[in-house]
C-alpha cells in the first residue's frame, strides 16, 4: 500500500502540472483569439494564396491555394535535403577514410577540414557561400562554359534540359530492372549456400540496369531530346540563359554549405565505424585466405556499417532540419513560403506554425522509425 | 639477376637513386614554386597539358626512385613511411604540396600584403585589391556590442568580468563549504548572473540608464544567450533523462513525448513559435521580453538533446551500481544524486560538450526574431550603403571568432574527459 501511494503521487502531480500548463495556454489562446476576432480553423488552406514563389518544382502561381503553396515549400525542402544528403555522404566517406590514411599530409588535411568546418556556425557558412563566394561569379554575358554546355553565373547555374517522351515507360523499365536484380541476388545467395558457386552479381546487375532502359530507347518507345542553355537578352544590360534548367544560386549555396558542414560529422561517424572493427577480424579473414578486396567487402564493411549507420542517420535528420535555414537567404523552402509569407498574409500563427512543426516532426519520426527497423534487421543475432 | 624495373632501387645502388630522385622531386616543387610566386614558367617549350602536368610526373618518378623499405637513412625512411608508401599516396602528397604552393601567394596577397587597415572610411580601401580590414576596425564595436550605446560599453565589460569572477568562486570553496558547491552552481549562480545582467546591462535603476534588449547585440549577445542556455538546459535535461528512465509510466511517457517532440523540429521553427505564436498563449496584459522568450525557447529545445546524451550515460552504467546503492538502503533521489549521476555524467562529458557547442553555433539563428548577434550585425554592416562590398572580410572575421570559441571549448572538454576518466 505504502509503495503504491509512493508511486502514484509523483505521477499524479506531474500529470496535473502538465495539464495545468496546457490548460492555461489554451484558455489564454481562446481569450486572445476572441478578443481579436480570429476563429481557429484550417479552412484558409483552400483560399487563393495570391503570392508568387521564385523557384518551384511543380506548377504554381498566385492563383493557387495555400495548400499548394505548402506543397511547393515542402518539395523544395525535400529537394535541398536529398541533394545535401547525397553530397555530404560522398564527401564524408572520402574524408572519413582519408583521416585514417597512412599518409601524414592527407590525414592532417582531412583533420583540419573537419576541425574547421564543424566549428563554424552553419548560418555563417550559408551566408559566406551566398553573399561572398557566389557573388564573385561572372555575369551571364561574360561567362565561359563549364564542361562545354553548362554555365555557372552569378544568377545561377544553367544546365541543359532533358526533354523526355513517355518518361513513365522509362521509369517502369528501371523499376523492372531493379526487381530482376533483387531476384538474381536472391538466386545467387541460394546458389552459394547450396552449391558454393558464386555468380558475378555486380556485373549482372549493372548489365540489367543498362539493358532494360536501352531496349526502351531502341524500340523507340522513349525518346530523349536535350535543349542547351542559350544566352538571351532581356533588356539593354540584363542577360540570362534561356531554354535550359536554371539552378538558383540560393539552392547552390544552401547545398554547398549543408553538405560541407554535415560531411564533417559523417566523416567522424565513418572513421569511428572503421576504427571500431578490431584488428583480429582483419587478420582472421586474411588467415582463412580472403583477398584484401574480399576482406573489405565481406568482413570489414558489413561490421563497420552496423556502427556507422545509426549516427549517420542522425546527421541526415539534422541536415533535413538545418535545411530550414534556407529562410535566411530567401530560398523558398517550407519555412520561408509557409511559416513566412503565408503567415504574414493570413496572420494565422497557431495553425501555420503547428502545421510546419508537425511536418518536420513527421519527417523526423518516420525516418527514425525506418532506421530503427533497419537497425534491428542488421543487428547481430546472438544465440 | 636482371632487374627489369629500372625505377626500383636496391640497397646496393640506393645512393645513386637517392641523389637522382631528390633532384627530380626538388625540380618539380621548384617549378611549381616559381610558377606561383614569380609567375615564371621555364617549361614553355613543352606542349599544353604536358607542361601543366610536368612537375607531377617528375615528382612521382622521383618519389618512386627513393622508395625502399629500409634504406638506412633516417629522414628518407621517415618520408617513405609517412608520405610515400605507395604510388597513389605519393601522387596525393605531391598534389597537396603543389596546391598549398599555388594557394599561398594569392591568399597572402589578399589577406596581408595588399590589405588595408589604416583610415576610418571606405576611401582608404578603394585603391587596393586586397582585403579591407579597415571595415572590421571601424565596425568592431558594433560586432562586439551591437547597437548598445557607445558610452555604456563599460557596463557590459564589467558585467562579464564580475560573472567570470563569480564563476571561479567554486575553486576557493574549501572544507565544509565544498558540500554546497553543486548547490552554488546549480541554483545560486544562475540567480546571481541574472541579477547582474538585469541591473548592469539592462539598467533602469541605481542611476543607470535603461537600455532596451533590442539594442543588445554582437558577440556579447552571443555570450548572454549561450550562457543562460548552458546553465538552464543542463538541469532540465537531467530531470528529463531521469524521467525517461523512470519506472512510473506517466512520467516516462511525458518525458519521451517531450524529448521526441523537441528533437523532431528545427530550432528555427521553435524560434518562430516563440516570437509569433507564444504571445497568443499568454494573458493579453502579460508581456515577456523578446530576449527572454528566445532564451527560454533555446533552453527548452536544447534540454531535449542534453537529456538524450545523459540517458546514454545512465544506460551505460552497469546494473550492479543501482543494486549496490539500493542494498545500502538509499532512496531514489539519494541513489541518483550520490551514486548514479556522478558516474553517468562523467561518461557523457564529450556528448554534453558537443551539445553545448551546437548551442553556441545555433545562437546566430536568433536573427529570425530580429535580434542580431555577430552574424546578424555582419548582415547589417554589409548592407550599409557606406560600406558595400566587404562581405568577405566580415565573414572571415566572424568565422575565425566562432572557430576560436568552439575549438577552445572542444579542447577543454577533451581535457575534462581525461581528468575525470576512471578505469572500470
Amino acid at each position: 500500500m505504502n509503495y503504491r501511494i509512493k508511486s502514484i503521487i509523483p505521477q499524479l502531480l506531474t500529470l496535473l502540472f502538465v495539464l495545468a500548463v496546457i490548460g492555461f495556454f489554451t484558455i489564454n489562446a481562446q481569450l486572445n483569439m476572441e478578443e481579436r476576432g480570429i476563429d481557429f480553423g484550417y479552412g484558409f488552406l483552400n483560399q487563393e494564396s495570391s503570392f508568387d514563389v521564385q523557384f518551384s518544382l511543380i506548377e504554381y502561381d498566385g492563383s493557387h491555394s495555400y495548400a499548394k503553396a505548402y506543397l511547393v515549400g515542402l518539395l523544395n525542402t525535400i529537394l535541398v535535403s536529398v541533394l545535401g544528403i547525397i553530397f555530404c555522404t560522398i564527401i564524408g566517406v572520402i574524408v572519413g577514410i582519408a583521416r585514417l590514411s597512412p599518409n601524414y599530409l592527407i590525414r592532417n588535411t582531412a583533420a583540419w577540414y573537419v576541425e574547421f568546418f564543424r566549428n563554424v556556425p552553419l548560418l555563417l557558412q550559408i551566408f559566406f557561400w551566398y553573399y561572398a563566394a557566389l557573388r564573385a561569379l561572372p555575369l551571364p554575358e561574360n561567362t565561359e562554359p563549364l564542361f562545354g554546355v553548362t554555365y555557372l553565373t552569378v544568377k545561377g547555374y544553367y544546365i541543359p534540359r532533358l526533354l523526355w517522351e513517355n518518361f513513365d515507360i522509362f521509369i517502369y523499365s528501371i523499376l523492372a530492372s531493379i526487381i530482376s536484380i533483387v531476384f538474381i541476388r536472391n538466386y545467387a545467395r541460394k546458389l552459394q549456400e547450396e552449391k558454393g558457386q558464386q555468380l558475378p552479381v555486380l556485373l549482372i546487375s549493372v548489365g540489367l540496369l543498362l539493358i532494360f532502359p536501352a531496349i526502351t530507347f531502341i524500340t523507340g518507345m522513349v525518346q530523349l531530346d536535350v535543349t542547351f542553355p542559350v544566352l538571351k537578352q532581356l533588356s539593354k544590360t540584363s542577360f540570362i540563359y534561356a531554354e535550359g534548367i536554371s539552378v538558383p544560386p540560393e539552392l547552390i549555396a544552401l547545398v554547398l554549405a549543408l553538405s560541407l558542414y554535415t560531411a564533417t560529422f559523417v566523416a567522424e561517424c565513418v572513421r569511428a565505424g572503421i576504427q571500431g572493427i578490431s584488428k583480429g577480424q582483419k587478420e582472421a579473414a586474411a588467415s582463412v585466405g580472403l583477398t584484401p578486396n574480399q576482406i573489405l567487402k565481406l568482413v570489414i564493411m558489413p561490421q563497420a556499417l552496423r556502427i556507422i549507420i545509426p549516427p549517420t542517420t542522425n546527421q541526415y535528420l539534422n541536415l533535413t532540419k538545418n535545411s530550414s535555414l534556407a529562410a535566411a537567404i530567401a530560398y523558398p523552402d517550407l519555412v520561408l513560403v509557409f511559416a513566412g509569407t503565408a503567415l504574414m498574409q493570413t496572420g494565422r500563427a497557431i495553425e501555420i506554425v503547428s502545421i510546419t512543426m508537425l511536418t518536420y516532426l513527421t519527417l523526423s519520426l518516420s525516418i527514425s522509425i525506418l532506421m530503427n527497423w533497419y537497425n534491428k534487421k542488421i543487428a547481430i543475432k546472438e544465440k | 639477376m636482371i632487374n627489369i624495373n629500372i625505377l626500383k632501387p636496391t640497397s646496393s645502388n640506393f645512393q645513386t637513386y637517392l641523389y637522382i630522385g631528390s633532384a627530380l622531386i626538388f625540380m618539380g616543387i621548384f617549378d611549381v614554386f616559381l610558377r606561383s610566386f614569380f609567375n615564371i614558367n621555364y617549361l614553355t617549350f613543352l606542349p599544353g597539358s604536358l607542361n601543366f602536368l610536368f612537375p607531377l610526373i617528375i615528382g612521382l618518378v622521383g618519389l618512386q626512385m627513393i622508395r625502399l623499405e629500409y634504406s638506412g637513412n633516417r629522414i628518407v625512411d621517415k618520408i617513405n613511411q609517412n608520405i610515400n608508401n605507395n604510388t597513389f599516396n605519393a601522387g596525393l602528397t605531391l598534389i597537396i604540396i603543389f596546391l598549398t604552393l599555388l594557394v599561398i601567394p594569392p591568399a597572402l596577397d589578399w589577406m596581408i600584403l595588399e590589405a588595408t587597415i589604416s583610415g576610418d572610411t571606405k576611401e582608404a580601401c578603394v585603391a587596393t585589391e586586397g582585403a579591407c580590414w579597415t571595415y572590421i576596425k571601424v565596425w568592431f564595436r558594433r560586432f562586439m556590442y551591437g547597437m548598445y550605446p557607445n558610452d555604456f560599453h563599460w557596463r557590459i565589460n564589467t558585467a562579464f568580468i564580475v560573472l567570470i569572477a563569480f564563476a571561479f568562486v567554486g575553486y576557493f570553496m574549501k572544507g565544509k563549504l565544498k558540500n554546497y558547491i553543486t548547490f552554488y552552481y546549480a541554483i545560486l549562480y544562475p540567480i546571481i548572473a541574472f541579477i547582474i545582467i538585469n541591473f548592469l546591462i539592462s539598467g533602469g535603476s541605481f542611476g543607470l540608464e535603461w537600455v532596451e534588449t533590442n539594442a543588445w547585440g554582437g558577440l556579447s549577445l552571443t555570450f548572454i544567450v549561450s550562457f543562460f542556455g548552458l546553465i538552464f538546459c543542463f538541469p532540465l535535461g537531467m530531470i528529463l533523462a531521469l524521467g525517461r528512465r523512470s519506472e512510473l509510466p506517466i512520467i516516462k511517457y511525458i518525458s519521451i513525448g517531450y524529448i521526441e517532440f523537441w528533437r523532431g523540429v528545427p530550432l528555427i521553427t521553435v524560434l518562430f513559435m516563440s516570437s509569433v505564436m507564444f504571445p497568443m498563449f499568454l494573458p493579453s496584459d502579460a508581456f515577456v521580453d523578446k530576449l527572454i522568450r528566445v532564451i527560454a525557447a533555446i533552453i527548452l529545445f536544447e534540454a531535449a538533446y542534453v537529456a538524450e546524451v545523459i540517458r546514454g550515460g545512465l544506460q551505460a552504467l552497469p546494473r550492479g551500481q543501482y543494486d549496490a546503492a539500493k542494498s545500502l538502503g538509499m532512496g531514489y533521489w539519494k541513489m541518483q544524486i550520490f551514486v548514479i549521476l556522478p558516474q553517468a555524467l562523467k561518461l557523457v562529458i564529450p556528448g554534453i560538450a558537443n551539445t553545448f557547442l551546437a548551442l553556441v553555433k545555433d545562437t546566430p539563428l536568433i536573427f529570425v526574431v530580429g535580434l542580431s548577434e555577430v552574424v546578424g550585425m555582419l548582415q547589417m554592416a554589409k548592407t550599409n550603403p557606406k560600406w558595400l562590398g566587404y562581405a568577405m572580410e566580415g565573414y572571415i572575421f566572424a568565422s575565425i571568432l566562432f572557430w576560436a570559441i568552439c575549438y577552445a571549448m572542444s579542447k577543454y572538454s577533451q581535457y575534462l574527459e581525461l581528468k575525470y576518466k576512471t578505469e572500470r
